[in-house]
């Protein structure tokens, strides 16, 4: 990851981090390509199609046919990462995703870009607020979240090591680095980015760095939070979880997704079946969001430091 | 030598025949009119044409089956098991509970099985995909794909076959087993397909029709791919759902009728007499 891809804030471009490091898998392993369905440049594959223009497939505008080749090339030893924007790549051929990938046990990299709110303005049909949801219910199915550019290298090259089927979701959305030079990705391990006694903040992708924001605020009123990474989603870290549960006794989840069935959910489904405790569940609270940039957005939606930090003491004051 | 070889296919695909309406019998369900329409075709690929060893199904240079109609599995398992996929008694365990013998061919359990279909439509952009592999690394192994012909109304098949145009997957072939017979109508009285032949030319395809029981007329055909360098083939197989069974043929009740105790005997009787 170059220093000229931050930007003045210190904030990075996720994709230039998994373009980085696809570009070097490349080099190392002849047998990694990229699929894309005219998305090069918003997958920022444009300098890999540039070093290897034999090993990007562009299908055109067509993503059930994207999913079947990427698993057709599986199929003949390649290892596909198959990038296309999240909404489109996921909504449009789920079913690609669950009988030729997930359910045939292809080794085929699933690569959502610019995922969650992140197309702001262009609206619904843009976001991809429901991915989640639907490809953690899917079986065999490995679904990653990154919160910033140093957890989405390591995902990348965990994704090549590792046999099957798997999803990686790439926001677009400037995020600031929340781990540390010695940090080792691990799929389907949590990582506990803050101590805490008081409440645990559980979050992935984006909203990583507004929970650990969240958590000084709350420092700032005397109460310790527990900020958790959980970016693998499926399989999901139960004991992390439990953990929380136990020692803190309150979770707030926090995601760039609706709030049914993504990361909250998936939360709740462990403690309620093993150490029910009191939870807050932020999100985008089951609507289409009406029109406004992705940062609006999650204000309206109140996933920002102070949003978080208000449910937290909401449950920890009762 | 030719003449051989005709005859035994019609011995494998007759047996091809009786093992799946038995199989679909002894289950209670499962398609036993497009099993019969397709068996010809996959008696003649897997037994005179595709590349392959079954002792060693995950071999690297075999060529690739996609059974993109993958309801018609008990046509497919009948003719893996013909081939030596797996022993031919677990055809009697067609989809019994826990068998790994599904109504839809699973190829994590089943050697031999190329990828998970069930779906219409996936077949084929997978195949491109395995046709785009074998380019890339210069490797001579070939892919074919069957699908139905009502299939063909999923949209997925024609972002395939755009692409498969587009990258000039001149060792692919895809066989169309064209019945006529979709689940409950005639494709034509449905949505029709026609004129087929000209929208696969269209879509930059060089197009073959063929007989598809005629086991001469498919050896000549398969031995002259590609058609065209630089072409994806397509094959349009003219069949008739329930070949071989006279109350069967083109009767499109038998998409998914499973025969009675006495007509499976009658069947079996009627395929028997034809080998003698």
């Amino acid at each position: 990851m170059s220093a000229a891809n931050a930007s003045p804030a210190g904030l990075f471009d996720c994709r230039d981090a998994f373009a980085g490091a696809l570009r070097e898998l490349a080099a190392a392993d002849p047998r990694v390509m990229v699929v894309v369905n005219d998305s090069v440049g918003s997958s920022k594959v444009g300098g890999f199609r540039r070093e290897f223009p034999d090993r990007v497939i562009n299908v055109g505008i067509a993503e059930q046919n994207m999913i079947g080749v990427g698993a057709g090339l599986a199929n003949g030893g390649k290892i596909p990462f198959v990038c296309g924007a999240s909404c489109f790549l996921t909504g449009r051929a789920l079913e690609q995703i669950k009988a030729d990938v997930a359910y045939s046990e292809a080794n085929v990299k699933l690569c959502g870009m610019s995922s969650g709110v992140a197309y702001g303005e262009l609206g619904p049909t843009h976001h991809s607020i429901e991915d989640l949801a639907w490809l953690r219910a899917i079986a065999n199915l490995t679904v990653i979240v990154p919160a910033d550019p140093i957890e989405t290298e390591q995902a990348v090259r965990a994704a090549w090591r590792t046999e099957g089927p798997m999803f990686l979701r790439i926001s677009r959305m400037p995020v600031p680095i929340v781990h540390g030079g010695d940090y080792r990705f691990e799929i389907g391990r949590a990582v506990r980015l803050r101590e805490g006694d008081d409440v645990t903040l559980i979050a992935n992708g984006t909203m990583v760095s507004r929970a650990l924001n969240a958590a000084t605020l709350l420092a700032d009123m005397g109460i310790s939070a527990r900020v958790l990474n959980l970016s693998t989603m499926r399989p999901l870290d139960r004991d992390a979880i439990i953990e929380a549960a136990m020692e803190t006794g309150r979770i707030v989840t926090i995601e760039e997704h609706t709030i049914y069935g993504g990361l909250g959910g998936a939360v709740a489904e462990v403690v309620a079946t093993t150490n029910p405790v009191p939870m807050r569940i932020l999100g985008i609270p089951g609507v289409f969001a009406p029109t406004g940039s992705a940062q609006w957005l999650l204000e309206h939606f109140g996933l920002t430091a102070e949003g978080i930090c208000r449910a937290a003491l909401e449950l920890v004051r009762g | 030598m030719r003449e051989q070889t005709i005859k035994m296919l019609g011995e494998r695909a007759n047996r091809i025949r009786r093992a799946s309406l038995t199989m679909v019998h002894r289950a209670g369900t499962g398609h036993a009119g497009g099993d019969l329409s397709a068996a010809d075709l996959l008696a003649t690929l897997y037994f005179a044409i595709l590349k392959f060893d079954s002792r060693e199904p995950k071999s690297p240079r075999r060529d690739r089956f996609i059974m993109s109609k993958g309801h018609c599995s008990g046509a497919l398992y009948a003719t893996l098991a013909e081939a030596g996929f797996f022993p031919i008694e677990e055809l009697e365990t067609y989809m019994w509970p826990l068998s790994r013998l599904n109504g839809h061919p699973n190829c994590v359990k089943i050697p031999g099985v190329e990828t998970n279909t069930g779906p219409l439509g996936h077949g084929l952009p997978v195949a491109v995909g395995t046709a785009i592999a074998s380019k890339l690394d210069g490797a001579g192994w070939r892919t074919f794909a069957l699908t139905g012909d009502g299939e063909l109304q999923e949209g997925s098949n024609w972002e395939a076959a755009m692409t498969a145009a587009h990258y000039e997957l001149d060792n692919l072939t895809v066989i169309v087993d064209r019945n006529r017979l979709q689940q409950g109508e005639t494709t034509e009285r449905t949505v029709r397909l026609e004129p087929l032949a000209e929208k696969w030319r269209a879509f930059g395809w060089a197009v073959a029709e063929v007989d598809g029981h005629d086991y001469g007329a498919l050896l000549n055909l398969f031995e002259e791919l590609p058609l065209s360098p630089g072409r994806p083939t397509c094959v349009i197989a003219h069949t008739h759902k329930g070949k071989g069974v006279s109350f069967m043929e083109d009767q499109v009740g038998w998409h998914h009728r499973v025969p009675t105790a006495e007509e499976l005997a009658l069947a079996l009787r009627e395929l028997s007499e034809v080998m003698l």
